[in-house]
């Protein structure tokens, strides 16, 4: 295999100059690297709206009773603080940012099969976010429903829906087009030789990611439509008072968001498995148990959905199929984590901040796993539906999960994207404080849901004060982190000193390419021998 | 991609899918004013199943493309149908 592709002098992505200039070098650029910060500059900005957001639950959270807001601007805040964090963040999270950079180049391509409709995709992404935040902007105040838009609050509230509705239907379009190129960059671009049992393991997770977005999504965008139009025209479809079934309505839903919950992880657990190797300098344990796990996990997503729905009146047969499903789908992931902690194993490790990342990933993923297991039993269940339980279980997997991957998936690539090495002290107490501050923020909510405070409430009895309090200031702690951690890599992007070609001593196409990489990453496509693997240390 | 052959179909085949197509939802929307009671999603589910091999089949030349392509849809048709399955273990056992 090649070592180094083209000459260093060859210019980069950053410096590129187009046909465009200045902004418009960037929102007409159909460069996968351009289009990866694109959506990255995006979804920062709505992170920061998401998390303020967050900051003021747990503030009114702080004490019983009216604190900062009534009830109904609280119901408005966690339901656009869910739509940002959820179709906007962590769905196209690791696969926009992380997938369109890295993908083509750690396959051998040069760009992915559709630059143009990658573009597109992005478009789409910026349409919904501005329709969402139009819901909130303007209309008759800002959606209450909760991110699930459950029938039949979802056509009876007042609040401006449509323009939120309309707004998770556009982003739908977005993700379906990633995952639609991506398969087909994977079937068709990879490198000569690189066959698929040689192919890294990010890009494997991408693969199994596409599919359920090209399959699932369409899925939630009809139901989103149906929810309009049960709006506009009362239909009939999910109201009961004519005839329609509500709970229709949430099989819709799950159908695709519980699939959608591996859209998140799968990429995450695809950055860790990166990360791992190159860190312990050691050939990953199990590459093709990995490959099977995140196909098993992919395909048995499809069939767990139900387990968002035990309370809500569906059959005892059903409740029964879909509890034993759920603890079927905790096997693949139960093998990922023993893969991850064989490769470190004997390994050579240097702990670095995207090692800090990837082992606290696997430690708050195997929490919100057990205590997603919990849920998935019908009898425990059914004692913690709809408390704060769920709410830590389930910021435990989606934000420890992808948030800490995909911080350590930043740390890692960083030197390689912006060709500059950010400060490693500064990056490892930015981990410190975020790794501190969560673990407050969340680990209350287990008690307090186990307690039986319901989720939801802007209110609480007086017993739950204190691991409330407890929860408000480990919020402070981890925005604190989070500041560290974003001020650091920003500063670093432009000022750090120069990256080298390989940093970490990584294994993998994209430490074979200058940093930051050249417009179409290769001069010649490299080539994969008959010994060459992506981790052969 | 050069050295793949491109099967042509004649006009004449698109024009009796086509036909085939607007007869079947004629049918698909007939099938509605009889009272099949809890079989009726099964009798439009099956028209919308035969619309969509034909689409697949033809104008999307499935029929004429790779065996592998073949595999692929077939086992996202398994998937959907598995969906389906599932979802009606708690319509008929309610």
């Amino acid at each position: 295999m090649q070592t180094v592709s083209q000459l260093p002098d060859e210019v980069n992505y950053l410096d590129y100059k187009g046909k465009y200039k200045g902004i418009f070098a960037w929102i007409f650029s159909t460069d996968h690297k351009r289009i990866a910060l694109l959506y990255m500059y995006s979804m920062l900005t709505m992170f920061v709206v998401g998390v303020v957001l967050g900051l003021a639950m747990k503030l009114e959270l702080i004490a019983p009773g009216k604190t900062i807001m009534d009830p109904q601007t609280y119901n408005s805040v966690f339901t656009v603080h869910g739509v940002i964090m959820i179709f906007m963040i962590v769905i196209p999270g690791l696969p926009a940012v992380f997938g369109n950079f890295m993908l083509p180049i750690m396959i051998g391509a040069k760009d992915v099969a559709f630059p143009k409709v990658n573009l597109l995709s992005w478009y789409f992404y910026v349409l919904g976010a501005v329709l969402v935040i139009a819901s909130v902007l303007f209309g008759n105040g800002a959606p209450d429903t909760g991110w699930t838009f459950y029938a039949p609050y979802s056509f009876k509230s007042g609040t401006n829906l449509l323009p939120a509705i309309f707004g998770a239907f556009v982003l739908g379009f977005s993700s379906i087009l990633t995952g639609l190129n991506f398969i087909v960059t994977i079937h068709r671009m990879r490198a000569p030789g690189m066959t698929w049992f040689k192919m890294p393991l990010f890009p494997w997770s991408l693969y199994g990611t596409a599919w359920i977005q090209l399959l699932a999504t369409p899925v939630v965008g009809i139901t989103l439509v149906l929810v309009a139009l049960e709006r506009i025209f009362n239909i009939g479809v999910f109201d009961p008072a004519l005839g329609g079934d509500p709970i229709l309505y949430q099989h819709l839903f799950w159908i695709y968001s519980h699939p959608a919950v591996y859209v998140m992880i799968l990429p995450a657990m695809g950055a860790i498995s990166e990360i791992i190797p190159t860190f312990s300098q050691k050939h990953i344990f199990g590459y093709k148990a990995i490959i099977a796990s995140t196909l098993a996990i992919a395909f048995v997503g499809y069939f767990v959905w139900g387990h968002h729905m035990f309370t809500s009146g569906m059959s005892g047969t059903a409740q029964y199929t879909f509890s034993i499903l759920t603890f079927i789908v905790a096997i693949p992931s139960a093998i990922k984590v023993f893969n991850w902690i064989s490769t470190m194993h004997k390994g050579s490790i240097n702990p670095e901040a995207p090692f800090l990342w990837a082992v606290t990933f696997i430690f708050v993923f195997m929490i919100g796993g057990f205590s997603g297991l919990v849920l998935g039993a019908l009898a425990t269940n059914v004692h913690v539906h709809d408390t704060a339980f769920v709410v830590a279980h389930f910021h435990f997997i989606v934000f420890g999960g992808v948030g800490f991957a995909f911080f350590g998936a930043i740390h890692y690539w960083f030197p390689k994207m912006f060709g500059r090495m950010y400060d490693k002290v500064w990056a490892k107490v930015g981990w410190a404080f975020f790794t501190v501050g969560f673990l407050t923020l969340y680990s209350p909510m287990f008690y307090l849901g186990m307690m039986g405070m319901p989720r939801r409430y802007y209110d609480y009895l007086p017993e739950f004060h204190a691991a409330n309090i407890l929860s408000s200031l480990g919020s402070w702690v981890m925005t604190f982190g989070l500041l560290i951690i974003v001020i650091n890599l920003f500063r670093s992007a432009k000022n750090g000193a120069i990256a080298e070609i390989n940093p970490w001593h990584g294994k993998t196409l994209e430490w074979t390419v200058p940093s930051p990489p050249p417009l179409e990453n290769f001069d010649e496509i490299p080539v994969y021998g008959e010994k060459d693997g992506p981790y052969e240390y | 991609m050069e050295n793949e052959k491109h099967h042509i179909v004649p006009y004449k085949v698109y024009i009796y899918i086509l036909l085939a197509l607007v007869t079947m939802t004629f049918m698909s929307i007939g099938i509605t004013k009889i009272n099949l009671g809890e079989y009726s999603v099964l009798g439009a589910m099956i028209f919308a199943t035969l619309k969509s091999i034909l689409v697949l089949s033809w104008f999307m030349h499935l029929k004429f493309d790779q065996p592998f392509l073949r595999i692929m849809v077939g086992f996202v048709v398994l998937v959907f149908f598995a969906v389906i399955f599932i979802t009606f273990l708690d319509y008929y056992f309610r």
